[in-house]
């Protein structure tokens, strides 16, 4: 069951034709990794599906972006609503300069309905647990989010997101500030929460998109050249740009 | 581009070339020994066995290596998985060389039971299947792997011949006959054996090219895909 699909998908940075014709689906429930060189599309394509590019000056976006079968490159969507559903991780870790307890009720003190502090208090834990960082920080709350190691940041910041009940979490190079352990760590957690949201990171790591994904495209100068299955797309692509890309024969 | 991996995987290539060229040396080596009852070239064939399983494990361990080393993908993946499957079809190719030398040495001390005619052609026809499944990994040459699996039922026939005159016309007629007609048999068998190791190289070899299993599937391969 598809989550999000795109329809000729076209974007254009003023002259600079960044996405041509994207026609793909994203599986409910699954990791799908975007690979490609850089420059490719990858990330404004990711950028795309909460409107992040908004806030580029000289967008255009052309076609469909059905999320849950809503169009939402639509004047009338709630960007809002829209981030609070599609969340997104980004290549550094960014805490708000705020406590730990702060930074994941932030965004509930945003969206929410003004919860008491039993509710905020749950979240918290909640969220915690869900990236695995409860045990390590419960005594630790109302410190400053800032000092924490770099993986316990971006999983802060996945708590983030998660605090706020989306359905589908974008990552963009999730783990490229990261070391191999910390990678890995950050990994298991993607597979956990695959069972609960639906899951697109873009990566230049493609052992990482191998590991991890279900599913995997592959992008070049701006079209999505192949989408498939992981395991079809790492022993046998059928394109052979996809090919030469992954056995590192292009760029 | 040509990468760095690029030289280790024609290293690859050419070590499993040289494999090939012992396990059919021994092949023929070994049927040489039988035709003109030559013991000394029968027990060099069981000496150099020890040089087949050398190369069998360094080209085992490269694979590993290349592996470890580069994560390859895609055909890369796919080239060197296969090379190590064939490594191992090619080692129990002289492996069974080994067997039909160590068969013509019980044989030679004895007298020849009849002229041996469809067993030096079985012979050709492995050593034929062998040369072309090689090639065939060597240059991705998906045309002559097939080449190879149409090859097989020659040989199986042929075996048959051979197996029908032994049984009926020695071993049936004059009981006598039975320890050297088995002796017989069993070289027989054991070429056709070696031909289905070639076609398991040629099966490979076609999914190593085009990624698409044949194996357990000769529908595909009489259909022409």
């Amino acid at each position: 069951m598809s989550k999000i699909i795109t329809k000729n998908l076209n974007l254009w940075y003023g002259d600079f034709h960044a996405l041509k014709n994207v026609n793909s689906s994203f599986a409910l429930n699954k990791i799908t990794a975007i690979i490609g060189p850089s420059g490719c599309g990858k990330s404004t394509l990711l950028r795309v599906f909460n409107r992040m590019n908004d806030l580029i000056e000289g967008v255009r976006i052309q076609g469909e972006v059905l999320i849950d079968e809503e169009n939402i490159i639509n004047s009338h969507v709630d960007l809002v609503t829209l981030r609070k559903k599609v969340g997104m991780v980004f290549q550094r870790p960014n805490p708000f300069p705020l406590s730990i307890y702060e930074n994941i009720v932030f965004g509930e003190k945003i969206h929410g309905d003004g919860a008491g502090r039993d509710r905020l208090d749950e979240i918290v834990e909640q969220s915690l647990k869900s990236v695995l960082l409860w045990d390590d920080l419960r005594d630790k709350l109302d410190k400053p989010a800032l000092r924490l190691s770099l993986e316990q940041k971006q999983r802060l910041c996945i708590a983030r997101l998660i605090a706020v009940k989306p359905d589908v979490l974008l990552m963009d190079e999730p783990c490229s500030t990261l070391d191999p352990q910390a990678t890995a760590r950050i990994e298991e957690l993607m597979r956990e929460l695959k069972n609960n949201y639906t899951i697109i990171i873009v990566t230049h790591n493609m052992q990482q998109a191998a590991r991890v994904s279900d599913d995997t495209g592959f992008m070049l100068l701006g079209e999505l050249i192949e989408f498939g299955k992981t395991e079809d797309i790492f022993t046998k692509p059928k394109d052979k740009r996809t090919e030469d890309y992954i056995t590192g024969r292009y760029g | 581009m040509e990468r760095h991996v690029d030289h280790e995987l024609k290293d690859l290539n050419k070590d499993i070339l040289k494999m090939g060229v012992f396990a059919e040396e021994a092949i023929y080596k070994s049927i040489e020994a039988l035709k003109n009852r030559d013991k000394e070239m029968a027990k060099s064939v069981v000496e150099n066995d020890n040089n087949v399983d050398s190369l069998e494990l360094a080209i085992d361990e490269k694979c590993i290596d290349l592996i470890a080393r580069y994560q390859p993908m895609a055909k890369d993946l796919r080239f060197i998985t296969t090379g190590m499957k064939i490594n191992a079809e090619l080692e129990r190719i002289a492996d069974i060389a080994v067997d039909i030398a160590q068969r013509t040495l019980e044989l030679v001390d004895k007298p020849l039971l009849k002229p041996l005619i469809d067993i030096p052609k079985l012979t050709v026809i492995a050593q034929n299947m062998i040369k072309m499944a090689i090639d065939s990994f060597v240059n991705g040459d998906i045309g002559l792997a097939k080449k190879v699996l149409l090859s097989d039922p020659e040989a199986d026939q042929l075996r048959n011949l051979i197996q029908k005159e032994l049984i009926e016309d020695y071993m049936v007629k004059d009981g006598s006959t039975a320890p050297r007609a088995v002796q017989l048999l069993l070289i027989a068998r054991f070429l056709e054996r070696i031909c289905d190791h070639t076609t398991n190289i040629a099966e490979d070899v076609i999914y190593m090219v085009q990624a698409e299993v044949i194996k357990h599937h000769p529908e595909k391969l009489k259909n022409g895909k």
